[in-house]
């Protein structure tokens, strides 16, 4: 595949590259010791994937980094992509004790400076166990299959990991715009499990149930990380003309040209439409190719699905909010979108989530003059868990404690069970190691068995 | 506004910080730029006996991130000619009457360097000289410095000479290089000495760099002790000018002290001047930050004095000397308890810690709902809203010995104060008690029937 083109100039790359700067030595020393090095420490409890924070932080303040970034990757395999995409003020740092009067130690930036050291001087962390003669497929290399694929190299399992995509590294490479993490992280860590023996096999992809049983006869157990779908449509007349905010988001990451040329080519005025998480990150990609850029949603500021953070960022960007805003349709002129035709709307009654239901006001229609409509309002279930013949819960899969789905000897984590609450990195890591010790749990006992 | 003069064995000036004689008093132009500032006097880097410096010569000690904590020095005495020194001495003096000025010198064993020293001296002009028979490298080899003030009979024998020929106040200013800082100070006080200054560099090896393995300072790939100084010296210079302070035979001569080693800012001042010294001096803060901090030590220090209604320095001087006892004095039947401030409390679980690991086991921890916990956390949970049901740490006070461990571990100030509580224990120091039943000494058996009787549990 073409990955360059003479289309994007450097000051235009650049833009896209990380927004906060690395720490330097002397900052990190400062705020690494600052911390409190607490007991039982709070940030550690916060951490899904319970990081020793405070051992990596000390580390980091006696100089000894590689043990840090040892002690941050030991429990976490992608530290460095979660030092940089994790919602830390909702989770460590949130938790941080130094948040009761004043500010939290930067723990994200500090995991950052560790694992940096580790990445950039190519230091090997891990070295796998004698094998084990046990084998497992992994199916899709986001952060819930390295992670499983990692733990379960480690202890000595043979893990081949299938990837349907070009790159492997899931939304980590695709979806999280590179103002927060390079692709180039991503891809390390790709390369970090393949170090420990994994075999990734990319442009790979499993469509059907033939194919579980085909891995189920060549492997002893299976795990599927499939992530989620696409964003669902929208329903509206004009939909055709509407760019999928995932789509904008991952050029804007592997082939920045196509935001500039062809289906995908952003205009000047750019109406985003969802207040989540996805949909900030799809408005700040249209920022910084130069676009105005609104977001409209339906409901009020207080019930956006964005982390506070995410959201001021966004003011910060430049981005404009439309609240109480419902799309309706798409003004195309031409085969050149025009407007999006809008319907204010008020807030009703609480619905089953609590929140107050939005309800057109009758006769509000009025059109926003735009040029291009991007949709970001989710993503949809993982349609080939029916066709695997599945449990699902509520359109995810369904898995119990160990994370077993309801075929046994085959897992699954990440996006594709998140049924609850909201879908991030660090869950999907945390996931892979449960499943990790639960898979090891299963095969240890049938070798025992088998002997 | 506080009266921050001073009047030190007869040498005025018109606050009592003084510059120390090292790199900062080096020249007159630099004590000139530091007397513009407002430093109250300086004792020019010592002079003496021609010498050469060597390159390098400062080692810096860190801590968490903090820089120059301590300095370590292989300097020696001033390496101008002594000529220069003397006519810049005059010359500062000259545009500086208030200001304290006082000559470091250093020479030979001899009654006749000492002689000739002391009249070029004096014809400076200047208020005072101070012996110098501190310096712990380079010149006690040469049977200078640290070898007549570890020696008392010399440091005696030196200080007469000096004090029998001058009209000059003649200042002692000791080595902390030695076993028992009274020695050397009574030596002085028999020599006739007018006043007594302390302390002068600590014998120190700084530190190894772990990239080089060369001991640093490293002078060409070698290495030698140096003299320590900085803020981490200070509870050794409080020790020893407290000692001082103690003593009966200082007490009786009534010779004031300066007091130096460590003090960075008007706080550390304070504690000096509270316990005993009537005069103070300054090198490694201002080798850090420069002459500037003067306008702080001044401020601050007359702000805390009008806050606590001290008029005058004479009125701090001393001030908290009553309290310093020996061990004998002690009492035994004090009992303090730790106690926790839980709305203070950030819950770090430091004091917990701290408690159980190396103390006396007697904090435990409860969660929101009163319940006794263990520390720990379930692998399925996370989030920030763990922060808000995390347990608090109570001191079971019965079981608490008072150590005040926790207390000195805690992040925030005043969350853990030390409590008195009575004890229901007899109120006896170890002198009286050992007076008394000289047995409890000698005996564990006599100790606990003492123990048994005075109702005194050891877990
Ligand atoms: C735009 C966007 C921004 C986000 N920003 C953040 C953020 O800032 N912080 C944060 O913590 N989280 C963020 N998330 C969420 C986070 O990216 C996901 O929770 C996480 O990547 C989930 O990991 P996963 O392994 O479950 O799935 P994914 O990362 O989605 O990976 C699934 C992988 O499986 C592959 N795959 C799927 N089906 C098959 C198949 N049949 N055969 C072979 N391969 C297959 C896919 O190609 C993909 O590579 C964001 C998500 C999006 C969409
Ligand atoms: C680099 C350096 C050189 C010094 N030179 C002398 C000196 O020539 N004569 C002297 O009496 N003391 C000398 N000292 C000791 C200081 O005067 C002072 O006693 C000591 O540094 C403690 O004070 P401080 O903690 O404020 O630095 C020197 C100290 C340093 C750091
Ligand atoms: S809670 Fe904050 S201060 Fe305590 S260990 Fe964690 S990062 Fe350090
Ligand atoms: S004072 Fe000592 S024994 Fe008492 S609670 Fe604190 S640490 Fe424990
Ligand atoms: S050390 Fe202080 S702040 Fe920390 S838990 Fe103990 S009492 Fe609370």
């Amino acid at each position: 595949m073409e990955r360059s083109s003479p289309a994007v100039s450097e000051p235009e790359v650049y833009r896209f590259q990380e927004a906060l700067p690395p720490l330097t030595a002397h900052e990190a020393t400062v705020e690494a010791n600052r911390c409190l090095y607490c007991y039982d420490a709070p940030c550690l409890q916060a951490c899904p994937t319970h990081i020793d924070i405070p051992s990596f932080i000390r580390k980091i303040s006696t100089g000894n980094l590689r043990g840090s970034g040892r002690v941050i990757l030991e429990a976490n395999f992608l530290g460095a992509t979660c030092a940089r995409v994790c919602p830390v003020q909702e989770l460590c740092e949130g938790a941080c004790v130094l948040g009761k009067d004043h500010q939290p130690i930067q723990i994200g930036r500090l995991q950052r400076y560790a694992t940096d050291h580790i990445f950039d001087r190519g230091v090997q962390v891990f070295t796998p166990s004698p094998p084990t003669g046990r084998s497992v497929a992994v199916v899709g290399s986001g952060p819930a299959g390295i992670s499983v694929s990692a733990e379960l190299a480690k202890l000595g399992h043979r893990v081949t990991l299938f990837e349907r995509r070009e790159l492997g590294g899931g939304l980590s490479t695709y979806g999280i715009i590179g103002l927060r993490e390079p692709v180039e992280v991503s891809l390390r860590e790709v390369e970090a499990v393949q170090a420990l023996g994994v075999e990734v096999r990319t442009g790979v992809e499993l469509t059907d149930r033939e194919g579980l049983d085909v891995l189920l006869s060549q492997y002893d157990a299976v795990f599927l990380g499939l992530g989620l779908g696409a964003v669902p449509a929208l329903g509206i007349p004009g939909e055709e003309a509407v760019l999928d905010g995932l789509e904008v988001i991952e050029a804007s990451k592997v082939e920045p040209w196509r935001l500039k040329v062809g289906p995908l080519a952003l205009g000047q005025r750019v109406v985003v439409i969802g207040a989540g998480n996805t949909a900030i990150d799809a408005a700040t990609v249209g920022r910084r190719h130069g676009a105005e850029v609104e977001m409209v949603y339906r409901r009020t500021e207080n019930e956006m699905t964005a982390y506070r953070h995410e959201y001021e960022f966004a003011l910060h960007e430049g981005v404009r909010f439309t609240f109480l805003t419902q799309p309706v349709g798409l003004k195309v002129e031409g085969g050149q979108v025009t407007g999006l035709r809008c319907v204010r709307m008020s807030l009703g009654v609480a619905d089953a989530s609590g929140r107050p239901r939005p309800e057109p006001v009758p006769g509000s229609e009025f059109v926003i003059g735009c040029d291009t409509v991007i949709a970001a309002i989710g993503q949809e279930k993982p349609a080939l868990a029916v066709a695997l013949g599945l449990s699902l819960e509520n359109g995810y899969i369904r898995v119990d404690d160990g994370l077993q789905t309801s075929e046994p000897r085959v897992y699954a984590g990440g996006d594709c069970i998140r049924v609850r609450g909201s879908a991030s990195t660090v869950m999907a890591v945390q996931d892979g190691k449960l499943a990790a010790a639960s898979i090891h749990a299963a095969l240890s006992a049938s070798a025992v068995a088998a002997d | 506004m506080a009266d921050l003069s001073v009047n030190f064995a007869g040498i005025r000036a018109p606050n009592p910080f003084w510059l120390a004689s090292a790199p900062p008093t080096n020249s007159g132009r630099q004590v000139h730029r530091a007397f513009e500032h407002g430093w109250g006097g300086a004792v020019w880097k010592t002079i003496g006996a021609p010498v050469l410096n060597i390159s390098n010569r400062y080692g810096g000690l860190s801590l968490g991130g903090q820089r120059l904590v301590a300095i370590n020095n292989v300097e020696l005495i001033s390496d101008r000619p002594l000529e220069v020194n003397l006519r810049e001495i005059a010359e500062v003096k000259r545009m500086w009457p208030d200001r304290a000025l006082i000559v470091s010198a250093m020479v030979d064993a001899d009654p006749r360097a000492w002689r000739e020293i002391v009249m070029q001296i004096e014809d400076t002009g200047a208020d005072g000289i101070e012996l110098n028979y501190g310096c712990p490298q380079g010149m006690s080899e040469r049977g200078m410095g640290a070898a007549v003030g570890q020696v008392p009979e010399m440091c005696q024998l030196n200080t007469h000479w000096v004090t029998s020929v001058t009209r000059l106040p003649v200042i002692v200013k000791l080595t902390p290089n030695v076993t028992h800082i009274t020695d050397p100070a009574h030596a002085a006080l028999a020599g006739g000495a007018h006043a007594l200054s302390l302390i002068n560099t600590i014998n120190s090896v700084m530190k190894v760099d772990l990239d080089t393995l060369l001991v640093t300072p490293s002078i060409g790939g070698q290495a030698t002790h140096g003299g320590y100084a900085g803020p981490a010296v200070k509870p050794i210079a409080l020790h020893m000018l407290s000692e001082l302070m103690c003593d009966p035979t200082v007490r009786k001569s009534g010779v004031p002290i300066c007091g130096m080693g460590g003090i960075q800012t008007w706080r550390d001042a304070a504690e000096f001047l509270l316990l005993g010294a009537s005069a103070l001096q300054v090198c490694t803060a201002a080798m850090h930050y420069g002459y500037r901090i003067i306008e702080d030590f001044v401020d601050g220090l007359s702000n805390w004095m009008d806050d606590k209604g001290f008029a005058t320095l004479a009125d701090v001087t001393g001030r908290s000397l009553p309290q310093m006892s020996s061990f004998g004095g002690l009492d035994l039947g004090y009992q303090a308890v730790a106690r926790i401030d839980p709305d203070k409390c950030i819950q770090c679980d430091l004091c917990y810690v701290a408690c159980n690991d190396t103390a006396h086991q007697c904090i435990d921890l409860y969660s929101p709902e009163g319940v006794k916990v263990n520390p720990g956390f379930d692998i399925h949970d996370g989030g920030k809203q763990v922060a808000q049901g995390r347990s608090t740490p109570v001191v079971r006070e019965p079981d608490c010995v008072g150590c005040a461990l926790c207390a000195n571990v805690c992040p925030v100030d005043g969350c853990i104060e030390m409590v008195s509580v009575p004890s229901g224990r007899p109120s006896v120091t170890w002198n009286q008690l050992t007076a008394t039943r000289p047995a409890v000494t000698q005996e564990w058996g006599a100790m606990e029937a003492y123990r048994a009787e005075a109702g005194i549990e050891i877990h």
